[in-house]
């Protein structure tokens, strides 16, 4: 029965809840990283394991520390600060296991930081009410988990499609950003064809 | 220092969402009407006022290869502020605009200056600079929001345009946003290029 529930709440953050397509959240590296398949999966899989990790320290802080000091609207503050932290280990693993991948993400990867996927799927976390429910800390953890394969499946798509775009034909003021929000306005209709599944 | 192009650069030449393309989670989620789109605005603008103020104040006392975690320290205390602020005097904007409160704290715009502008500039640039962008950033958000309002509800500032019309609802919802937004771009590159 948990376990039903537990893949109920991965299909729906993967497919039906998509944060990047139906909830437009963590927007700016979804434009600025999708150029090359290659650099979008390495900054996927980072933010699939930032959004986890997040997903897990925050819920443990919120349920054991915020709440019974009664201290919750210190969330904001304390929430960023266990991203950005997390954030700088990830930056320190690439670097080691890596450098050429960390040299391709460059700029983006103290970016993660501030993709507002991850404070937002901490946030949706609590909203969901997961911390008063049964098995919250492992509901949390797999909707971070499934909220990071989710942006991972846009990314790799939206990289797909960019890289055939630059050689396509088309008027010069499209070029760049306009053309690419077209495109991800057509993949959040395609990704409605999800939202009448029941899970 | 010229302090007039500080405030005018951010409504236009560098508008933060059409030219520098940050901040765009907000933009894109809370313009299903113009009154969230307003709302939005207003709390983005003080938050990037007040930050880019104390930013510039402590620019000379922060160790630089801690700056980022303290800038964001100081983006989360005023994010903090806005939403008891709002979860105490317009309960009903708290609940339309939901968690992108919270989410302030990570629009690039507001870090972007924070380490791009306030940083290095003083106090009276950074309040000008801080005010230009979040001007810039609330007509983009307007024009937006009337786009996606009219269109996909059927409706502006809360009243019914055509009385019996069926509203496309996608307009409302995700692909809705990244067309309107997709097409202002685009005209804004149009815009741009015959200029030259």
């Amino acid at each position: 029965m948990e376990l039903k529930i537990l893949f109920g709440i991965l299909i729906s953050t993967i497919f039906i809840n998509n944060y990047v397509l139906s909830q437009i959240l963590g927007l700016c590296p979804f434009l600025g990283v999708s150029k090359k398949l290659d650099s979008a999966l390495g900054m996927g899989l980072a933010v699939i394991f930032v959004m986890s990790l997040a997903s897990f320290f925050t819920f443990l802080l919120y349920k054991y520390i915020l709440l019974p000091n009664d201290i919750v609207y210190l969330r904001t503050v304390s929430f960023i600060l266990i991203i950005a932290a997390l954030v700088q280990l990830v930056e320190m693993i690439i670097e080691k296991l890596s450098p050429a991948l960390y040299q391709s993400l460059g700029i983006f990867l103290p970016l993660i930081t501030t993709n507002c996927a991850i404070l937002g799927v901490a946030l949706l976390n609590i909203n969901s009410g997961f911390v008063t429910a049964e098995l919250g800390l492992l509901k949390s953890i797999v909707q971070g988990f499934g909220g990071g394969v989710g942006f991972t499946l846009a990314l790799l798509l939206m990289a797909g499609i960019r890289e055939r775009l630059e050689t396509a034909d088309m008027p010069e003021n499209i070029k760049g950003l306009p053309i690419t929000f077209i495109t991800a306005g057509l993949l959040a209709l395609a990704f409605l064809g999800f939202s009448g599944m029941k899970v | 220092m010229n302090y007039l192009s500080e405030f005018t650069k951010g409504i236009w030449k560098k508008n933060p969402i059409l030219v520098l393309g940050i901040g765009l989670c907000p933009t894109l989620a809370v313009t299903t009407s113009v009154s969230n789109a307003f709302w939005m605005s207003i709390a983005a603008a003080f938050v990037l006022t007040c930050s880019n103020i104390v930013i510039s104040l402590i620019k000379k006392i922060v160790p630089s290869h801690v700056r980022i975690p303290i800038f964001i320290t100081v983006i989360a205390t005023f994010v903090t502020i806005v939403e008891l602020l709002l979860n105490a005097f317009q309960p009903a904007v708290y609940k339309s605009l939901g968690i992108f409160i919270p989410l302030i704290v990570v629009n690039c715009i507001i870090l972007g200056r924070a380490e791009e502008f306030a940083s290095k500039n003083g106090v009276l640039a950074s309040i000008l600079d801080a005010l230009g962008m979040a001007i810039g950033f609330a007509l983009t958000l307007f024009v937006l929001a009337f786009v996606r309002e009219s269109l996909g509800a059927n409706k502006l500032f809360g009243f019914t345009i055509i009385p019996g019309m069926e509203p496309s609802s996608a307009m409302i919802i995700a692909p809705g946003a990244f067309f309107t937004l997709g097409l202002m771009l685009w005209g804004m590159n149009k815009i741009n290029s015959r200029k030259k």
